[in-house]
């Protein structure tokens, strides 16, 4: 079983298209969308739900006016400003509590209790190309990294049990919790990034991370024909730091019109995109040695 | 005035419009400043280029056990949200990178054999950018955060950036990319949260998520539509069915995604997009009347 997870430093490099893309080349897979804050793949994926859970990033304190004796005590305590007060009555601001549970554990009068801060819910969806977990994780939804677990290990799971060679995981975007839990233990790294200066700086960070948790990181430059110049530079960059180059896709409106239409790039088009990208696919199913 | 610029996603262009807001702003001579709160992957300071004055460390208090005082009870474990604290056997183990700062075992400990002491996550640099109008060069002021790397915890870097804003006619605020904590903490006690989008059925999914959240937020919002011209229209119905306002369009262009990709300010070379922005400008004021 191979775990390939696409990543790009930032969202919008197009890093979704060439991930369903890669699911309609691979034959028998098991995809996961792992951007759980902003999930994109079932637009694609024309998905059918066949089990949802909900799904509980962490605790928040909830307080109970009829106890509350109006001490004060966890305002005093309270390190995320997430207590009001008006009028002597207290209450949490939802949006500020981190859940760290100080005010409940001290309050003199046992009137905070933590509750589960239900924000998301998780699908296991058939998809033309083979089963799919994905996520929906709600407004200033905390815990998306264990979200992303969450959603990887189901995916393993079902590839286990289908006896599936390989999963596609569309990663999260920046370098934060969800992206380290994108990618731990994953076989591959695919960072798609662009030509440009912002592109080429979050290459720089993200392959960082990617080396930091020991993972084979390949490279695949977008729109590369927008910016020769700055392709030589990420090209240098690529040689210097002795990463793998899967590949490069020219700037193709179709990438777009294959979104409006609801598919993936190479199921809309046999265009210069479309090409490319089938391309990138064979170069990396030989480099992992996946099975066609 | 507050302006947060935001997207349910990075690469729609968030960036591109919060920089050129802040920098046509400054142009026009009035005072402005552009803050960048994506601190797991700031790019402002690409196009910008600002010379930093100061530099600032952000921490976050983290405990320190004196074993001699440690008498084993537990009691850190047991108040620990975050299992940044354990017991193993009779030694108490701590986990820094996953500690959030509460207090909570500091307070809880029954011998005082806790103590806090500052870990450093990320830090805020400050200072000035200067843009070259044809009658001089113009300032705009600059705040920027950066998380460190593999640091997981970007909330306490935006809240010490929101306490450091100063007034100005123009604050200009890069929000992070995606709905979860980091963008909530960015956007609440905003004056106006700007949506950047594109228009396709993933910037229209990434849109409504957007909304969802800041409409929680309390915070009035409009949208820019980056690359327009695609023929999809979703958005804009999507717009006119929630009764929100698009204050911009940003035609797809060549020139524009050049000039961006060189890491310049558009505004200062393309004057179809100058004109744009000060559409925008011109609207935001009327919006959030503070027009003079
Ligand atoms: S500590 Fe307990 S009793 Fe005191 S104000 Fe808070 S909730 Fe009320
Ligand atoms: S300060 Fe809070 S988060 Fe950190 S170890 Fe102590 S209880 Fe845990």
């Amino acid at each position: 079983m191979k775990e390939l997870v696409i990543i790009s430093g930032k969202g919008g490099t197009g890093k979704t298209s060439v991930a369903a893309s890669f699911a309609g080349l691979a034959g028998r897979v098991v995809i996961a969308d792992c951007d759980v804050d902003a999930a994109n793949m079932h637009l694609v994926m024309a998905p059918v739900t066949r089990e949802t859970t909900r799904f509980s990033g962490g605790k928040i304190a909830l307080i109970s006016p009829e106890i509350c004796a109006g001490c004060g005590k966890c305002l005093d305590l309270c390190r995320y400003d997430a207590i009001t007060e008006e009028n002597g009555s207290y209450a949490i601001d939802k949006i500020a509590c981190e859940g760290c549970g100080v005010c409940a554990y001290f309050c003199p009068a046992k009137a905070i209790e933590m509750v589960d801060d239900e924000n998301g819910e998780w699908y296991i969806s058939d998809t033309p190309y083979g089963p799919m977990v994905h996520a929906r994780l709600g407004a200033g939804g905390e815990n998306s990294g264990k979200l992303v677990t969450l959603v990887r290990n189901q995916a393993r799971q079902i590839a286990k049990k289908n006896k599936t060679e390989t999963i596609l995981v569309d990663g999260s975007p920046g370098i934060g919790c969800p992206v380290i839990a994108s990618i731990t233990g994953a076989d591959a790294v695919l960072v798609v990034t662009e030509p440009s200066m912002s592109g080429l700086h979050d290459l720089k960070r993200v392959v960082s991370i990617g080396r930091h948790f020991g993972a084979r990181v390949l490279v695949a430059i977008n729109k590369y024909d927008i910016n020769l110049d700055m392709t030589d530079e990420i090209l240098g960059f690529i040689k210097d730091e002795e990463l793998e180059l899967a590949g490069r896709v020219h700037y193709d409106i179709d990438v777009t019109l294959a979104q409006i239409a609801g598919k993936s790039v190479v199921e809309f088009s046999d265009g210069q995109a479309a090409s490319d990208i089938r391309e990138m696919w064979t170069n990396i199913a030989l480099a992992l040695e996946l099975e066609e | 005035m507050k302006i947060a610029v935001a997207s349910g996603k990075g690469g729609t262009g968030k960036t591109t419009v919060a920089v050129n807001l802040a920098a046509r702003a400054g142009l026009r001579g009035e005072s402005a400043i552009y803050v960048d709160c994506d601190v797991e992957e700031p790019n402002g300071h690409l196009f910008l280029k600002p010379e930093i004055e100061e530099i600032r460390r952000v921490e976050i208090p983290v405990p320190v056990i004196e074993d001699e005082k440690c008498n084993s009870c537990g009691e850190c474990g047991k108040i620990c949200h975050f299992n940044a604290i354990a017991m193993i056997l009779d030694k108490v183990l701590l986990f820094p990178e996953l500690c959030h700062g509460c207090g909570g075992c500091f307070h809880a400990c029954p011998t005082g054999a806790i103590t806090e002491s500052p870990r450093d996550v990320g830090k805020i640099e400050s200072g000035k950018a200067y843009i070259d109008a044809p009658d001089g060069r113009k300032v705009v002021e600059f705040i920027h955060g950066v998380l460190n790397l593999n640091e997981a915890m970007p909330v306490p870097v935006i809240r010490d950036i929101r306490k450091m804003i100063p007034e100005k006619k123009w604050v200009v605020i890069d929000a992070p990319p995606g709905n979860a904590c980091s963008m909530v903490e960015t956007v609440r006690g905003s004056d106006y949260a700007l949506l950047v989008t594109e228009q396709t059925p993933f910037g229209l999914n990434d849109l409504e998520l957007a909304c969802r959240t800041v409409k929680e937020l309390d915070v009035p919002v409009g949208v820019v539509i980056n690359r327009s011209g695609t023929g999809y229209t979703g958005v804009s119905e999507f717009c006119a069915r929630e009764g929100i306002e698009i204050l911009a369009a940003i035609p797809e262009s060549m020139e524009v995604a050049r000039i961006y990709s060189r890491g310049d300010i558009i505004v200062n070379e393309s004057g179809q997009f100058a004109s744009v922005i000060d559409g925008l400008l011109k609207k935001l004021e009327e919006r959030t009347g503070s027009a003079r």
